[in-house]
Order: C-alpha cells, then sequence, then structure tokens
C-alpha cells in the first residue's frame, strides 16, 4: 500500500492511456471490464427496450422451458408461472439492483474516506472518537443491523442504500485514515503546511489523490459485497419489495418453483455471480496495476506472473 | 492476565451497549412502539390497553430504566404468534444455530489450514489454484444461490439429500454446511495462505531446516505455530458472522436457529421476539470477542508478555 505514494507526480493525463493499454495486456481483466459494462449499460438502456415485455403476462406460455426459441428470442432463458419472460425480468431487474449497489458503494465511499482522511490527518482525539466509532459499526454484523433497521423503518429503495452505506462506511474510513495519518508526516505535506495551506486544501490537494487508488479498488470489491447484501435481503423479503424486482428477489421469488422451474432461480443467481466475479477480477487486476511496485508483473502472461506477494 | 481481560471486556463492552440503546431509541423514533409490538390489525383499545400496561405513557427515561431492568432479567414481553417469553423462545433457538456455526468453523479451520499451507508450501501448485478459487467463490457467489442451487441438484433432482428440517440424520446436515462453509474457507483459506508464505521465509524456519528437520515438521511446527495468530482474528471475526449470516440458510432448510426465528419474528411483526434475538447474539459476540482475546494471548507470546506486563 505505502508504495504508491510515489506515483501522483505524473500527470494524470498521461496515466490514464498507459492503464488501458494495460488493462487490454491482460486478457482476463479485460474480458471481466467488458462485462461489468455490459451490466451497466443493460441497466441504464435494457429497462427502456424490454420495460413492457417484462410487465407482459401470457398464461397460455407459463414456465416455458428455457434455450428453445419457440417462444421468440425474449423467451430464450424461460417464462415464470405467470408466463412473463425470464430474459427481461432480468434486464428490469439489474436497474433496481444497480440502483441499490452503486449509491451505496457511492456514499459510503464518499463519507467514509472524506472521514477517514480528516481523522487521520489531525490525528489525536479526533482520530480516537472516529475509530471508535466505526469499530461498534464493525463489530456489529451488517445484516442484522439491516434486518433491523429495515424492520423499523419500510424496506424501500432508499432505506436500503442507506443501511448499507452505514454498514460499509467503515472499511473506507480505516483505509483513508491509516494511509493518511502515514501521508500528514511526509515531507511535502509538511512543506505545504509550511507555506500556510489550510488543511482542507491539503487534505483535498494532497492527501486524496495519493489514496484515491487504494480508495478505487477497495470500492470495486466491496461493490460484490453490498450486492449480495442486497441481494440477501430482498431474498428474505425485506430489500426490494414487489412489484418492483431485483435479481435477490427473483431468486427467492423462484424458488417455491424449484421443482418444476429450476430456471426461475437458476439464471439471476447467475447473473449476480457472473457480476460479483468480475467486480473481483478487475479489482485485483487494479491493485495490481496502481501499485507502481507490482505493476511490472502485468506486463508478464498471466501463467508466468505468479502469486507470491511482495511484503 | 485479569487486567488486560477487564481492558478488553470494557472495549467490546461497547458495542453491546450500543446495540442495548439502539434497540430502545429505534423503537421510540418510529413514534409509538405500539406499532412495533403489536400486530397492524389491532384496535385502538387493544393500543390503549398496550401503552397502559406497559408504561408506555411515563417519561422516557423510566421507561429505558424499566427495559434496562427487563434486559438484565431477560424480560422481553411475550411473543406476539405464541404468548410464550420471548428470552424462552431465543434461548431454546440458540443452540441449533451454535452447532451449525462450529461444525462449519471445524471444517472450515481445517480446510484452511491443509490447503492454505500446502498452496504456500508449493506455490503455483493445484492446491495454490484451488485456494485462489475458493477465496474467489467467497467473494462472489451469494450463499442463497448456492443453497437453492444446491436443493436443485442434490435433493431435488439426484434425490439423495433432504431438501430441508433436521431430521433427516447427518444427512440433513451435509448442504447447510456445505453452504455455510464457502465463505469461512475462501477467506481463512487465503489468510494461512499468506501467514504461511511469509511464516516459511522467515529466519527460523531456514534455522530449522539448515538442523535437519523435516518438511512436514517444519510446517507442523515451525511455520504454522506462527501463522496461527492472524487466521485465529479472522477465524473469530467470521464466527461472528456465522452466528449471524445463518440468517439465509436457515430460512432455506427451515433449521429451527436463531437467524429463522429472526426473520419469522420479522415477518410475523413480533417484535418482542426479535428483540430478545438480537440481544442475545449480541451478547454472544461480545463473550465470542473474549475468549478471541484469551485464545490470542495464549497463541502469540509477544502479547502474552504484555499481557502479563
Amino acid at each position: 500500500m505505502s508504495a504508491t505514494l510515489e506515483t501522483p507526480l505524473e500527470a494524470p493525463r498521461s496515466q490514464n492511456p498507459k492503464l488501458l493499454t494495460l488493462l487490454l495486456k491482460d486478457k482476463v481483466a479485460t474480458l471481466a471490464a467488458l462485462v461489468l459494462c455490459f451490466v451497466f449499460l443493460t441497466a441504464v438502456f435494457g429497462p427502456m427496450l424490454v420495460a413492457e415485455q417484462a410487465r407482459e403476462q401470457n398464461l397460455l406460455n407459463a414456465n416455458a422451458e428455457p434455450f428453445t426459441l419457440d417462444g421468440g428470442w425474449l423467451n430464450f432463458l424461460g417464462t415464470d408461472p405467470l408466463g412473463r419472460s425470464v430474459l427481461a425480468r432480468l434486464i428490469v431487474a439489474s436497474r433496481t439492483t444497480l440502483s441499490v449497489a452503486v449509491p451505496a458503494v457511492l456514499l459510503s465511499l464518499v463519507i467514509g474516506s472524506l472521514i477517514g482522511m480528516w481523522a487521520g490527518y489531525h490525528r489525536g482525539r479526533r482520530e480516537t472518537v472516529v475509530m471508535r466509532i466505526a469499530d461498534i459499526i464493525l463489530s456489529f454484523p451488517s445484516l442484522l443491523m439491516a434486518v433491523v433497521v429495515l424492520y423499523i423503518f419500510s424496506p424501500s429503495s432508499a432505506n436500503l442504500v442507506l443501511v448499507l452505506a452505514i454498514t460499509r462506511i467503515p472499511i473506507y474510513l480505516r483505509t483513508a485514515r491509516a494511509e493518511s495519518a502515514e501521508l500528514q508526516s511526509r515531507l511535502f505535506v509538511d512543506a505545504a503546511r509550511t507555506f500556510g495551506t489550510k488543511p482542507t486544501a491539503i487534505i483535498f490537494r494532497h492527501v486524496l489523490p495519493i489514496i484515491l487508488p487504494t480508495l478505487l479498488t477497495v470500492a470495486t470489491l466491496d461493490f460484490c459485497f453490498v450486492m449480495l447484501s442486497e441481494s440477501s435481503l430482498s431474498f428474505l423479503g425485506i430489500g426490494i419489495q414487489p412489484p418492483s424486482v431485483s435479481w435477490g428477489l427473483m431468486v427467492a421469488q423462484g424458488r417455491t418453483y424449484l421443482q418444476t422451474a429450476w430456471w426461475l432461480s437458476f439464471f439471476p443467481g447467475l447473473a449476480i455471480v457472473i457480476t460479483t466475479v468480475s467486480a473481483t477480477v478487475l479489482a485485483s487486476w487494479a491493485r495490481l496495476a496502481t501499485d507502481p511496485a507490482q505493476r511490472w508483473r502485468l506486463t508478464l502472461p498471466r501463467h508466468k506472473r505468479g502469486r507470491k506477494e511482495v511484503k | 492476565m485479569t487486567g488486560f481481560l477487564r481492558r478488553r471486556a470494557v472495549t467490546s463492552l461497547l458495542p453491546l451497549i450500543a446495540v442495548l440503546l439502539g434497540v430502545f431509541f429505534l423503537a421510540r423514533l418510529t413514534g409509538d412502539p405500539a406499532n412495533l409490538y403489536l400486530p397492524v390489525s389491532a384496535t385502538p383499545e387493544q393500543r390503549q390497553n398496550f401503552i397502559e400496561a406497559n408504561g408506555l405513557d411515563d417519561s422516557i427515561w423510566v421507561q429505558m430504566w424499566d427495559y434496562l431492568g427487563g434486559v438484565l432479567t431477560l424480560d422481553f414481553g411475550d411473543s406476539l404468534r405464541t404468548g410464550e417469553s420471548a428470552a424462552a423462545m431465543a434461548l431454546r433457538a440458540f443452540p441449533a444455530t451454535l452447532q451449525l456455526a462450529f461444525s462449519t468453523m471445524l471444517i472450515a479451520v481445517v480446510g484452511a489450514v491443509v490447503i492454505g499451507s500446502w498452496a504456500a508450501y508449493r506455490p503455483n501448485s493445484v492446491a495454490d489454484r484451488i485456494s485462489s478459487f475458493l477465496s474467489m467463490t467467497a467473494a462472489s457467489v451469494p450463499d442463497f444461490w448456492f443453497a437453492i442451487v444446491g436443493v436443485w441438484i442434490f435433493a431435488v433432482s439426484l434425490g439423495w439429500l433432504p431438501t430441508s428440517g433436521v431430521t433427516g440424520g447427518m444427512a440433513s446436515w451435509v448442504l447447510p454446511v456445505a453452504t455455510l462453509v464457502i465463505r469461512p474457507l475462501g477467506v481463512l483459506t487465503q489468510v494461512v495462505r499468506g501467514a504461511m508464505v511469509s511464516a516459511l521465509s522467515a529466519p527460523y524456519v531456514r534455522l530449522a531446516r539448515s538442523k535437519g528437520a523435516g518438511d512436514l515438521r517444519v510446517v507442523t511446527h515451525h511455520a504454522l505455530r506462527n501463522a496461527a495468530a492472524p487466521a485465529l482474528t479472522v477465524a473469530g471475526d467470521l464466527m461472528v458472522g456465522l452466528i449471524n449470516g445463518a440468517v439465509v440458510v436457515e430460512t432455506i432448510f427451515g433449521w429451527p436457529g436463531i437467524g429463522k426465528l429472526m426473520i419469522d419474528s420479522i415477518l410475523g411483526r413480533d417484535f418482542a421476539v426479535l428483540q430478545a434475538c438480537v440481544l442475545l447474539t449480541a451478547v454472544s459476540i461480545f463473550v465470542l470477542n473474549i475468549l478471541i482475546d484469551i485464545g490470542y494471548a495464549l497463541l502469540d507470546a509477544r502479547v502474552r508478555e504484555k499481557v502479563s506486563a
């Protein structure tokens, strides 16, 4: 982690194309990035195209088997007990799923990093208080907290985002605090301080650019966690509520029909797995790519890279 | 040792107090606790009776005092659905969850130690591949989906295992434990592997080797002992997750544990039982954290010295 500290002096303009070429060299990471792009594009544009079809019922064609084109390409992944296309519902659900996961990740990323950097920069009592609060949140399992809060407040999308964001704030808070506590004793921060730069300016101009890559990597990985939490809560019936539909909720709804229509639960779960695996792969690539001490590994073919970490 | 324990107990007491007060104030935040305790269909007279019987017209501090007294005497009120004492229901469900959690953890620890140290010993071997596959699965496969696919394949299609319940003897344990074990196994394997990689390149291992210790002895006697401390910390966190995270698995497999009780009481709007469950898990996490600290002190000589000093 400390190895990232020397990079930010490079102009960001020259670094981005380099990262892109580095990404294209790694086939697996490229694929993961493409899959994630595809999922995001589907979530943004897909519902406009198939919203109608996702609601349309056709009881004559209920629980149709997948992998045949008899019922048209939209029924390629089968239909549900009301004859609605599973594929169309998956596409509509992708928006709900991401519209909870993405805001939750962004919210916890922004709040956690800001408080973390502030606490790490100032040290002292502010740091202790903030870290204690983070400890309390962390020592209490997030699923349990979500269960209680969503019981008391109604399980709406906004509440779901809020609960998930609060439970994930400590992750960024700890990372940002540790790095900024280390940075604030560095020479260039000292220099900035000597010239009379205000703490806020130092945090944004000198500390943030350096720890941003680490924070973004953590966020990519955390995206999986948040998505899985949302799915679990929806699955348990305290997350997304019908008639809205998310991938986790689709798995739950299909569970009753496991004996007759396995595809109802299988495909939404598969969609979750594909998305989270892609995010995990991309996160582990990003961890290497943003670390100058390890970046050279990415220029090697994957099988020669070795997995032994430099500690 | 007692001083150390006392300090640690005070630190881990904080979350417990936070939960205690959190539950109380969350219940008040929604306005009328009668809304939480009573079913949606309760009549205004029932509400009025409930408010008077439970002292909800007293001042908030009196109410908090009563609440804390109730918690200390394990009196959370009665369940709406069964009329039974909420604490008794939670305590009865708890052993089922603990059994599930402990057997899962046992398998995860044994598996992680074997695969993790093997992977560290032979980088890029089969075990190394398995370990990275496991950690990938742990981070990305939703447990409820894994459970459902497991039920579909092994219970519905093949008919080898029961779909749910605890009456099927050993067979009924297979799917719940297999589902629960993914996450701890994946995470722990990675931790053991990482700790073993650094332990195996440490000077004391080279010394042991130069004095003629065999491969197996080096791994089990020298490296593993030193790699155990970080693994223990993570295992403790995972155990906490298991006690609570069993919610999903217990719901799917109809396991009569605390997680299922919690979800059932949520769906039945049975706040007294939910409260008893939440506080019981919070207390068990508190106890577990202290046990982890003791284990940590016993394992690591450096911590042990600090403790006795």
